[in-house]
């Protein structure tokens, strides 16, 4: 049975500047094919610059100028039928967003209204949501949420700057899924948290996702959190997906140089034989390689890695790569 | 034992509010630790536990409250430029905010050379710069007329260290140099500090939230908790063996990149900071598992434990043993 | 060169850069006036504009335009003495205060803040009473830019404070530099667009000022400015009496300085807004 909620088509969405006259293209998504499912939570790995913060944009809905979809699609499956988002209105996208996709930002700080109580921003969202409430109602409604997800209740009664970020990240996440969205997407949810605020906040994530049985999409940079909470694992290069893989397989038997480079340059504890980086830096999304964009920096390169981008390799029935030095031969378009 | 830098009872508050409703804030509480010749100390520790302020304090942009920090068998004046040609230098946390962006990342090498009076010559400062560019595998031809934003991060950090390395210092102070640098990136800024010790001699305080790097590259470590050291030794010893219930919650909470072992059980978290700085006894007690009634009155001093400097009444018999 | 071919293609530096340079141009033509600005009855009185005069005479006497030549140059004068030294204050004023913060920002402040709450029009035109005598295009300009700079130096020390705070400003002192050296390397690229806005900014102030105090009669009259042309022109009822070449040569005049001055303000501070040149370095 097919349980994807979420996919997209040989998606291209670049964005187009004006600098001084000279039009410049960054390339930030280039070709991405994903099914996300139901009930999943889907980790998007990859390094600052390689267009994860834009393909989000793209899958939320929430594609704006200068960013522009240049061809592909996204389909949403809501209640049992495709729906293209590029056919929808903007009422029609906003209502969507808010319903059926939420989107935690980084900093919860611009979520919240610094000069309301977190009470008050609960009513706020509520009536403008769900309809008119009466105050009581509300409060009642977000004091249930809130017990629901074990948080403390007194922090309804503070303002912003008065909890830890922690908490406040918290808050944004239970705000975000106050109306049990299908989707939730995080952008880094975690990444300006200590650990241990961040393991509560990770551990609210999952929380969240049993209760609802939804779909997670979680994008960080840290794998340290990819392979705590991910069920699979896409790993992103200069705007392209270039391996993806249950998050075990990721970890345990990468088959992209670059992700090998990845993994293996985490530090371990109880390891401390020498651990290196990728060489070379990331490519600009305004000047990529030709060929396969991590072709500079890969020890293997052969020729035809310079001249053309490899398809997709089916390595394992859920485990696909796009490097030509993995099966050789079978190469195609990704399905 | 041969100490490069010790640090002394250093006390920092801060005091916040208005006039009516004043709040004192002790940033970093009573702290001492030491660094020996050629070893990487990691000063570890949750945002807001001090360890930055501390490293601003012996950089010289803070004035301590109280304490006294020895450099060379010399107690210092701080904020005295003498105190950093002495060999102290420094690299930060956001390689793009180190340089200025409207200005050429090379004239910060003529700049360092001249105002120590390091060369003779445009042709010996040249060969300098070169020289100690080479050792973070860059040259002066890669950096010559460029601007910052012409830089990726880690090269821009990699040039951070080749200029913090001009005058030949003894420590240099990083502030979480990786934590705003590309993942595939990061070792490579890492390794070059193991490649200064080994090589150059060169000691680096490690400021840091990223105990997995600490452990790989640090000798020995200091785990800071809301201004006080929690726990300090070597790094096999807190981090393969924490002792402290905190540094024991850190230890688990690190999301460690192995599926085989995932987070399990519940944690609890504090709401707020301000209630934790201003407790009574041991800052932790509101958290600890293993809390006791002298916690909450009596702040822990330092036991020592396997080697292991730990601030936790815990340890208290094996102490009086 | 660079620079300035980029800053044309904005047309609001286009047009008043041009509008300045032949504002120069007009003012460099009084130094080939037939007539003494300061004699009156050299042509005859109230004559419309004509190919003989072109425009006009007033009813002093004097050729309309050879005196606005004159005044355009007696005011760009003014104001240019008032922005440039006020600037000087501003700068000095703003950097020590915001880079060295503690007392002497705290002196430095109140006695800005002191200049910016006290009626400054009520102190200017007393103290334009007060040294009536010895006024002139030096001493006008001195006396504007002593009341001029107060708000650009808190506007410069607000920069310098946020500055003070980035990271670059430690890579600097590690690498040896002293106050001067970080000021002037560090904060002055920064500081260059708003001083460049501001002098502008402050040189249109002086222009309206001086057209203000000379309309109260407060100025050394025998001095041509675009004030004291108006002046003469409002207490000869130029209006009524239906002489609009007398009354319109001064008002165009002052109202193309300032749409130029705005424009040249606007744009430079944009193309030096340090984000936009960041972007530009790295475009480059």
């Amino acid at each position: 049975m097919d349980n994807t909620i979420l996919r997209t088509e040989a998606l291209h969405a670049y964005y187009v500047l004006d600098v001084y006259g000279k039009q410049k293209i960054l390339k930030a998504v280039n070709e991405v094919d994903l099914a996300i499912q139901e009930d999943e939570i889907y980790g998007i790995a990859g390094e600052s610059g390689c267009g994860k913060t834009t393909l989000l944009k793209a899958l939320a809905a929430a594609v704006e100028p200068p960013l522009r979809v240049m061809s592909g699609r996204v389909t949403y499956r809501i209640a049992g039928e495709d729906v293209d988002v590029a056919t929808l209105t903007p009422e029609e996208k906003r209502k969507l967003r808010l319903e059926y996709i939420a989107y935690v930002p980084q900093g919860s700080m611009s979520v919240l209204n610094p000069v309301a109580r977190i009470r008050d921003t609960y009513r706020d969202f509520i009536e403008s949501h769900i309809g008119a409430h009466q105050k009581a109602e509300a409060y009642e409604l977000a004091k249930e949420h809130l017990s629901e997800l074990g948080l403390p209740l007194k922090i309804l009664d503070a303002y912003p700057h008065q909890l830890s970020g922690g908490m406040r990240q918290r808050v944004t996440i239970a705000l975000a899924t106050l109306l049990k969205p299908r989707i939730i997407i995080g952008d880094e949810p975690t990444t300006a948290l200590d650990v241990v605020v961040q393991r509560g906040v990770v551990q609210l994530l999952k929380d969240v996702q049993r209760k609802l049985q939804n779909t997670i999409i979680l994008v960080t940079h840290d794998m340290g959190v990819h392979a705590n909470i991910a069920d699979r694992i896409g790993i992103m290069y200069a705007g392209k997906i270039v391996e993806e893989a249950p998050t075990e397989k990721i970890f345990g038997a990468p088959a992209h140089p670059y992700t090998q480079y990845l993994i293996n340059s985490l530090p371990k504890f109880g390891d401390k034989t020498q651990r290196e980086s990728v060489p070379g830096s990331p490519p600009s999304l305004a000047n990529l390689p030709s060929g396969c964009p991590f072709h500079p920096r890969c020890p293997h390169a052969k020729d035809i890695c310079k001249q053309e981008m490899p398809g997709f390799t089916q390595v394992e029935p859920k485990h696909r790569v796009a490097c030509w030095l993995v099966g050789e031969g079978e190469h195609g378009k990704a399905a | 034992m041969e100490k490069l830098l010790e640090v002394e009872n250093l006390t920092k508050t801060f005091t916040l509010g208005s006039v009516l409703s004043r709040v004192k804030i002790t940033a970093v509480d009573n702290i001492s630790f030491y660094i020996k010749p050629a070893e990487i100390f990691a000063l570890a520790g949750e945002s807001g536990c001090g360890k930055t302020t501390t490293a601003r304090i012996i950089m010289g942009f803070e004035h301590a409250t109280s304490g006294v920090i020895i450099h060379g068998g010399k107690k210092e004046a701080k904020n005295e430029k003498v105190w950093f040609t002495e060999g102290i230098q420094a690299i930060f946390q956001d390689p793009f905010g180190t340089f200025n962006p409207l200005r050429q990342v090379e004239r910060y090498f003529f700049e360092t050379i001249e105002n120590y009076k390091l060369a003779k010559s445009k042709q010996e400062a040249i060969d300098r710069i070169d020289a100690k560019l080479r050792l973070v595998g860059l040259s002066h031809e890669d950096l010559a007329g460029k601007y910052p934003s012409e830089f990726s991060g880690g090269q821009l950090q990699r040039i951070s260290i080749a200029r913090a390395l001009l005058t030949d210092p003894q420590l240099i102070i990083a502030d979480e140099p990786v934590s705003m640098v590309d993942a595939s990136l990061r070792m490579s800024i890492v390794n070059l500090f193991k490649k200064l010790r080994d090589e150059l001699g060169v000691s680096v305080l490690y400021i840091t939230h990223d105990l997995a790097t600490a452990y790989y590259v640090c000798d020995r470590i200091a785990i800071m908790f809301r201004g006080k050291i929690a726990e300090m030794g070597t790094v096999e010893q807190v981090l393969m063996a924490p002792k402290h219930p905190y540094t024991q919650l850190l230890r688990a909470s690190i999301p460690e990149a192995d599926t085989a072992h995932r987070w399990q059980g519940e944690i609890k978290l504090t709401d707020t900071e301000e209630e934790e700085y201003l407790r009574q006894g041991c800052r932790f007690a509101g958290r600890c598992s293993h809390v006791m009634s002298i916690c909450r009155t009596t702040p822990p001093p330092d036991f020592e434990v396997e080697g292991a400097q730990v601030a936790c009444h815990l340890y208290a018999e094996q102490h009086i043993d | 060169m660079k620079v300035f071919r980029d800053l044309l293609r904005d047309y609001r530096f286009f047009w008043g850069f041009w509008i300045l340079a032949m504002m120069l141009v007009f003012a460099g033509l009084s130094l080939f006036s037939p007539y003494d600005p300061t004699l009156w009855g050299e042509v005859p009185r109230d004559m419309r504009p004509s190919p003989q005069y072109w425009l006009g005479t007033d009813s002093n006497g004097q050729d309309i335009f050879w005196m606005a030549t004159f005044a355009v140059r007696n005011s760009l004068t003014i104001a240019l003495i008032a922005g440039l030294v006020s600037r000087v204050i501003a700068v000095t004023v703003g950097m020590v205060a915001g880079y060295l913060g503690g007392k002497s920002d705290r002196v430095l402040m109140f006695v800005s803040d002191s200049l910016l709450v006290i009626p400054l029009f009520l102190m200017i035109v007393l103290l334009a009473m007060l040294i009536r005598g010895s006024m002139n295009v030096v001493s006008l300009g001195l006396l504007l830019a002593i009341f001029g700079w107060a708000w650009d130096a808190r506007l410069i020390r607000s920069q310098i404070l946020s500055l003070r705070e980035r990271d670059f400003t430690k890579t600097a002192v590690l690498s040896g530099a002293g106050t001067v050296r970080l000021v002037m390397n560090e904060y002055m690229p920064y500081a260059t667009p708003l001083i460049f806005s501001t002098l502008i900014n402050n040189m249109a102030w002086a222009i309206g000022l001086e057209i203000t105090l000379a309309i109260l009669g407060l100025l050394d009259l025998s001095i041509p400015t675009l004030g004291t042309m108006l002046y003469w022109a409002i207490s000869y009822q130029a209006v009524l009496l239906g002489r609009w070449w007398w009354v319109l040569t001064p008002i165009t005049l002052s109202i193309l300085l300032f749409i130029a001055l705005y424009w040249l303000s606007v744009s430079i501070s944009e193309y030096l807004d340090p984000r936009r040149r960041v972007q530009r370095v790295g475009a480059a």
